[in-house]
């Protein structure tokens, strides 16, 4: 019987793969990928408290709806600037891009 | 053991292993592609878990637009030369374990918590449902939500521009 | 006017704030404002001092200041007897010798100073005079301890004067520590001020036994500073470097003599004592400073050194003549010698005026030349050693008898000293008045006036005060009688010497002239045969007694070694400790900018970390 505690268990690896990720990658989009697996497992969250505690409105489906239009968006602009900094830098790894370091 | 462990359990299965090829691939480009599987794994998550709705809108975004988006700003700077580099930076193991920490915690309290459910059932037919709320009650979330998008195209469109 | 005694000493500081604001620009460049306000309040003590001896009128005029906790603090004003005469005799010494600085002053580029100082002692003298309690009395004895530092350093810019009024200050300030720590423990046990509220409290047991004695020494010892006692002398010499003025009115008529006052009116404090023994070291501090003052005035060559000498010789007679219950002996003598001390200072003034010098081996002749001061000194020297019919005869005489009935170790002493005191006195005579002249014809000027090169008598504004005092000298030992009846304590009545003890003391006083006489003019025994054959004892008195010098080794000595030890205190360890909170935040900031990298990684690194810590340190709780 799969109850809410699995579906939490599930996204907190999840969450914690995607922080890993964040915290440990030289290359700027695989930070970028982190970031979206971290989103990926918070709308997890959201869905199952919305099926197993609060079943009665639909807020937690929207508001992972919202999570992915929100992600999406940032993902964009993100790449965006990644890009950008490549035109000028000739890097996407961040512990290169080192102009403002003492 | 249910269908919907099984189900559950190969899912988890799938996104997980996926999601260690996307945190600790050399390979940029291999990593990227690896988001797509931890991508549908959620996906089918979300049908566990009955909402329809978003599984097909998480396969539509997530799987097919930022995927594709991934791979095209990896191929445009320098990552598609397939280099062997040292991919991980110098925290790596602080890191890991300051992870290992969080997730210790996430889980620890997300077990020892009782969570009472609330009265009600969900909807049936979800995407019905859905569409309801965003143009009822989550009406300006919805509108927010619109504006962002618009600004987020503007703002992309102009940072990565060419100057010429 | 009794009830309104407690404005007079107002008047002075009314003259103290005009002519500090106005100086320059006052009538006689200030003046005649402190003349005007020392004669007013001379003229109102006397009135007063009338009403209380005809008409018996006493006042005691409290107010209730604040309250401490539960206790009242009340303070106020007493007009007695006692306070009657002194308010008296300050008012009309100090009138006098204020119109005298016209004279003695004139040509001083800090001429209004001068006066707003004179007032100043004043306003805190006759303050001080009409205290009823401790507090008071303590502001009163404050008050004049900083007047006679500003008046002892007047000439600040030479360094002997201002060394002088450093060591007067700090020398009374000792006296003064141990008086407040005495203030204090009545204080502590009777939980009053007020003079008649810690006599009561003693006499309902509230304080007894040792403790009663020691805190009755305890304040004696401001009187012992004050007064220039043994141990605490070393100060009047010094003080000398003041102009002579100064010298008359405060350190010979009323300054000094406040510590004499303090004794007479908490004299209950001393004869309370089990045993009388406080009585008994006023007794024997003053009957020691008496004889060792003496000594010291034989050797000395300053004329005002002398006469200092002779106030520290005399003020112990007076503490001598209180602890051998002589009250009424003491106080009367305090009152007559203010009168012929104040004279003899004046006189000496305007010698100094004349010749320019305080050396009294420079002068020599004056007698022709200036014979009002010659006259009117002459009187004040009969006075101070004893000769009938002056004053002094009388008050000297009568602390002798209650001597002589009470401690006759003491009574010899007070006979040898005033022995003594007639050979430095006549000594003092012939150097200054007699022979012929042996001045410079210039000289420097240690205390202004004219070059000494043909000393003419002093002006007429400098000479009448000496008559009048001389006056004053004549008739006063007449009054013995009567003011015994005025200023008594019950239980201090000595009795009636056996006859001939007065012829005596007058046979010693003629003794003492006689000598100086041998020494001096008739040349029977040479002075400097003399200081050969007894130079062990002519190196001592010169030196003081060596006083100057043990202070200087123990207490300079010490006092070096503890600055010494401060410094490096001061140096290291405190500067130490600020100087390693600097440098220990430079170093903190120097380790901790490394965790400004830069990098964002670093910092969600850090993030999550805090996170995880701050959950832990939640759940540990």
């Amino acid at each position: 019987m799969i109850t809410l505690t699995h579906y939490l268990v599930l996204s907190a690896l999840i969450f914690v793969l995607g922080l890993f990720a964040v915290l440990t990658r030289r290359n700027g989009v695989a930070i970028l990928m982190g970031i979206e697996l971290m989103l990926n497992a918070a709308n997890i969250n959201l869905v199952a408290f919305n099926k197993f505690v609060a079943p009665g409105a639909m807020q937690g489906q929207v508001f992972a709806l919202i999570v992915i239009t929100l992600a999406a968006c940032e993902a964009a602009v993100g790449l965006a600037l990644v890009l950008a900094a490549y035109r000028g830098l000739e890097t996407i790894y961040l512990d290169e891009i080192n102009l403002m370091k003492w | 053991m249910t269908g919907e462990a099984i189900a559950f359990y190969a899912l988890a299965a799938i996104t997980l292993l996926s999601g260690v090829i996307v945190v600790s691939s050399p390979n940029i480009v291999h990593s990227a592609v690896a988001l797509v599987p931890a991508f549908l794994g959620v996906t089918g998550i979300y049908i566990l878990l009955n909402a329809e709705f978003v599984a097909g809108v998480q396969v539509l975004i997530y799987a097919g637009a930022i995927t594709v988006l991934i791979l095209f700003v990896i191929m445009l700077t320098e990552g598609g030369t397939g280099l062997r580099l040292q991919q991980r930076n110098e925290q790596g193991t602080i890191g890991a374990v300051v992870a290992a920490a969080v997730a210790a915690l996430l889980i620890a309290g997300a077990t020892r918590t009782v969570w009472t459910p609330q009265p009600g059932t969900l909807a049936t037919y979800t995407p019905g449902a859905i569409g309801q709320s965003f143009l009822g009650t989550n009406l300006l979330a919805f509108e927010g939500t619109s504006v962002v998008l618009l600004v987020s195209l503007i703002g992309a469109i102009i940072i990565a521009r060419k100057e010429d | 006017m009794t009830p309104y005694a407690w404005l007079i000493p107002l008047f002075p500081l009314a003259a103290v704030a005009v002519i500090i604001f106005r100086g320059e620009r006052l009538p006689g460049r200030g003046a005649f404002v402190s003349i005007a306000a020392i004669v007013l309040a001379g003229l109102a003590g006397l009135q007063i001092l009338g009403e209380v001896a005809t008409a018996g009128a006493r006042a005691d005029l409290t107010y209730r200041w604040a309250t401490l906790g539960n206790r009242p603090l009340v303070v106020g004003f007493v007009v007695d007897p006692l306070s009657a005469v002194m308010l008296a005799m300050v008012g009309i010494v100090a009138s006098l010798i204020t119109i005298y600085s016209v004279g003695y002053m004139r040509g001083d580029p800090r001429y209004p100073r001068f006066f707003a100082y004179l007032s100043l002692f004043q306003f805190s003298m006759l303050f001080l005079v009409l205290a009823d309690n401790f507090l008071f009395m303590y502001a009163g004895w404050e008050l004049v301890g900083l007047c006679s530092y500003l008046l002892i350093g007047f000439w600040f810019e030479r360094p002997p004067a201002a060394r002088a009024a450093l060591k007067a200050f700090i020398t009374t300030r000792v006296g003064d520590f141990s008086m407040m720590i005495g203030i204090l423990i009545f204080f502590l046990h009777t939980g009053t001020l007020s003079f008649t509220g810690i006599f009561q409290g003693i006499q309902a047991g509230q304080i007894t036994g040792p403790l009663l004695t020691l805190a009755a020494v305890l304040v004696f010892g401001g009187a012992v500073g004050k007064s220039a006692q043994v141990p605490l002398q070393v100060w009047l010499p010094d003080a000398m470097e003041g102009p002579t003025p100064v010298s008359a009115l405060i350190h010979a008529a009323t300054m000094v003599a406040a510590g004499v006052y303090l004794v007479a009116r908490t004299y209950p404090l001393f004869i309370l004592s089990p045993g009388r023994d406080a009585l008994s070291v006023v007794a024997w501090i003053g009957g020691i400073t008496a004889l060792l003052g003496a000594t010291m005035g034989v050797v000395e060559d300053d004329i005002k050194r002398v006469l200092a000498y002779s106030t520290m010789s005399q003020l112990g007679y007076m503490f001598m003549g209180l602890g051998v219950l002589g009250y009424s002996a003491g106080m009367f003598h305090l009152i007559t010698h203010a009168f012929f001390k104040a004279l003899l200072f004046l006189g000496a003034g305007s010698i100094i005026h004349a010749v320019a010098t305080n050396d009294m081996k420079a002068m020599g002749g004056l007698a022709r030349t200036m014979p009002v001061t010659f006259w009117t000194f002459l009187v004040g020297t009969l006075a101070l050693t004893g000769i009938p019919p002056f004053s002094g005869f009388f008050s000297k005489d009568a602390i002798l008898v209650a001597a002589y009935a009470q401690n006759k170790a003491l009574w010899v002493i007070g006979t040898v000293g005033a022995f003594i005191t007639a050979l430095y006195m006549g000594r003092l005579i012939w150097y200054t008045f007699a022979g012929s002249y042996r001045g410079a014809a210039e000289g420097p000027d240690p205390q202004g006036g004219h070059g000494g090169a043909r000393p003419h008598e002093s002006p007429s504004v400098m000479t009448v005060p000496l008559v009048i005092l001389a006056g004053c000298t004549v008739f006063l030992g007449f009054l013995e009688r009567p003011f015994g009846e005025f200023v008594r304590f019950a239980g201090a009545e000595p009795p009636p010497g056996p006859a001939g003890l007065v012829a005596l003391s007058v046979l010693v006083a003629l003794a003492g002239w006689a000598a100086a006489a041998a020494i001096y003019p008739w040349r029977l025994v040479s002075p400097s045969a003399l200081r050969r054959r007894f130079a062990w004892l002519y190196t001592i008195l010169v030196h003081k007694y060596f006083f100057d010098d043990v202070y200087r080794w123990v207490f300079l000595g010490a006092g070096s070694v503890l600055v010494l030890i401060a410094g490096a205190f001061d140096r290291y360890v405190v500067d130490g400790l600020v100087n390693a909170v600097a440098w220990l935040t430079g170093r903190a900031g120097w380790v901790l900018r490394y965790v400004q990298t830069g990098r964002e990684e670093n910092y969600l690194l850090l993030i999550f970390l805090g996170l995880v810590v701050i959950v832990l340190v939640r759940l540990i709780r």
